[in-house]
């Protein structure tokens, strides 16, 4: 397995007048279990954008294994192992399941142009898509349309389809937003298998979740870095308590 | 639409095996019609070639979601190319039918090529806008094309230098039931490859495939190429079985027509072309004797009432009672 280092230099991003990301500095280097908390609006989603190519900054440089790809576009990025999974789930919906999944692993495995021989009949792509079913726990649906999932389970399938792609570094926009917090454990489950070397950014609101998974911890307050540290650090951060954590507590205090 | 998904393994082993037995028999029959119903030869051969063009159509509209007004500017490019070329002795059916594939197919290369970066109600002008041009450049080049008279002079050879057009339509009907098992085969195994799951990923969600790599409006021109090239190889069928080429095979009337018949038929489902086109062409029949000033009001009534209750044609009505059959069972 390949990896790979993402790194933002100066980034910033405004829409219009209006500054959403502002000087930010930031390394994510192979096999990192990072996560990104901050106040709703701080621009965590912007920021992800921002990485995945799906918006141009208005000025500053995103690097991978430090080749500057600023102006790749989303596909590009993706073909380089950038993958990441939608805070809106984005699916075929008419679609199954494993359809879903076999979109994605022949893109991936350069097949998805091939015209003559029926998909069924790339038996090592068949298989490694059941696989990936099996991993995120959904072989009981296989064949389901991907609209009549659960939302929960409609957020592991999402994480399949990032999986497929092989990306190097991962990035989840809210992985268990939906999912029931009795579950998000499955979610965990799912991270806990990733390849060591995978790089992965998680943002979540879940702090459960994020004090459980990550390594360190970023915290940004109306787009900029505000705190980076272990998750120890972070829950001790009189200043992250303030601003962020305040009403969080429990999280807080399941971590320490 | 969303009312007929299902879940679980589609078809237990046992019925999948009964429909491959079942498959040759529609065939089987239609190739022995001119026993029964001698006489209707034409109005078959007829039948055929629309289906030929719906199933091209179906490319397009069911599977990549390219909604098209202008199909039948593909559909006439082939026709008056086989009929041009006949006229200028070049004659023999599989060539210009060839010929008609390969100019529909570069048609289409480059009106796809300008169009397809757009969509929705945009691309539906433009393919609109694409049919009117061609159409009115065969109206106007009369030198070439006989303009409103239609192409006058069309003549094609026996086919494999054996078989000749006959009065009866006999060849043609046989030629156009291997054109259009050899389309249906084709477009079968290209829905069934990954190029065609990718289709319907595109038409589903078009901003994820993107997010997966997907080069999209390569896939999108690749098709559209395609279906152009099996529209072109069904106006040419259609010259040859009449030996004649109007402007109707570019005008709008039958781009909608067309569509119509899909939809009618359920678009997206394969087998769509085969029921929505001998349906469309029954009622057309039926009403036009009732009413032969405006049988275009009943044939709008239907359709409406069509898309309104049911959106998968008449083969989504069918999919819908078959899975309450089924459903019963499974309760029983």
């Amino acid at each position: 397995m390949e990896t790979a280092t993402l790194e933002t230099r100066g980034l910033n991003k405004s829409f219009g007048s209006v500054p959403v990301i502002t000087d930010v500095d930031f390394v994510l280097r192979p096999g990192e279990r990072r996560a990104l908390i901050g106040p709703n609006g701080a621009g965590k989603t912007t920021f992800v954008n921002l990485l995945t190519g799906n918006l141009r900054p208005t000025s500053g440089r995103v690097l991978l294994d430090d080749h500057d790809i600023t102006e790749l576009d989303e596909a590009r990025r993706i073909r380089q192992g950038i993958g990441r999974t939608f805070q809106i789930t984005s699916l075929f919906p008419m679609l199954t399941v494993r359809e879903n999944v076999f979109l994605a692993v022949s893109e991936c495995e350069g097949i998805a142009g091939n015209l003559f021989r029926s998909a069924l009949r790339h038996r090592p792509q068949i298989e490694r898509t059941d696989e990936l079913i099996r991993r995120v726990g959904l072989s009981d649906v296989a064949n389901t349309h991907a609209q009549l999932l659960p939302y929960g389970r409609q957020r592991l399938l999402e994480i399949a389809i990032a999986l497929a792609l092989r990306p190097k570094i991962l990035l989840l926009d809210e992985p268990a937003a939906g999912i029931p917090t009795a579950d998000s454990h499955v979610v965990l489950d799912i991270l806990a298998t990733l390849p060591k070397d995978i790089a992965v950014l998680l943002i979540d609101h879940d702090m459960d979740l994020v004090f459980r998974f990550a390594q360190q911890i970023t915290v940004m307050v109306q787009g900029s870095i505000f705190a980076q540290g272990s998750p120890r650090e972070i829950a001790a951060d009189p200043r992250v308590r303030e601003v962020y954590l305040g009403d969080s507590k429990h999280g807080l205090a399941a971590a320490s | 639409m969303t009312a007929v998904s299902t879940s679980g393994p589609a078809y237990p082993a046992a019925s999948s095996q009964l429909r491959r037995l079942a498959l040759p028999l529609p065939w089987l029959a239609t190739a022995a019609l001119p026993l029964f119903l001698p006489g209707y030869e034409p109005l078959a051969t007829q039948i055929l070639v629309m289906i030929v063009f719906a199933l091209s159509l179906d490319l397009l509209v069911g599977y990549a979601g390219i909604v098209t007004l202008g199909h039948a500017g593909l559909f006439g490019m082939g026709a008056y190319t086989a009929g041009i070329l006949s006229v200028y002795g070049i004659t023999d059916p599989l060539l210009t039918a060839g010929c008609a594939m390969l100019v529909a197919a570069a048609t289409g290369l480059v009106f796809g090529w300008a169009m397809l970066r757009t969509k929705d109600l945009t691309l539906l002008m433009l393919t609109m806008a694409s049919a009117f041009l061609l159409y009115e450049i065969a109206n106007k080049a009369t030198w070439l094309t006989g303009g409103e008279d239609g192409l006058q002079g069309v003549n094609f050879s026996s086919l494999f230098g054996t078989f000749a057009f006959d009065f009866r339509g006999i060849t043609a009907f046989y030629y156009s039931l291997a054109v259009l098992f050899v389309v249906f085969l084709a477009v079968r195994a290209l829905i069934a490859s990954p190029f065609g799951w990718s289709l319907r990923g595109i038409r589903e969600n078009s901003a994820r495939m993107a997010a997966i790599g997907c080069p999209i409006l390569k896939r999108r021109v690749i098709v559209y190429v395609i279906s152009a090239a099996l529209a072109g190889l069904a106006g040419a069928l259609q010259a040859q079985a009449t030996q004649f080429v109007a402007l109707y095979s570019l005008s709008f009337e039958l781009s909608g027509n067309i569509l119509i018949m899909l939809i009618l038929g359920g678009s997206g489902r394969l087998y769509g072309a085969f029921i929505g086109v001998p349906a469309f062409m029954f009622a057309q029949d039926l009403l036009a004797k009732q009413d032969p000033a405006n049988w275009f009001l009943g044939l709008g009534i239907i359709l409406i009432v069509l898309v309104m209750l049911a959106p998968g044609g008449i083969l989504g009505i069918a999919e819908r009672v078959m899975a309450a059959i089924r459903r019963r069972r499974g309760a029983a």
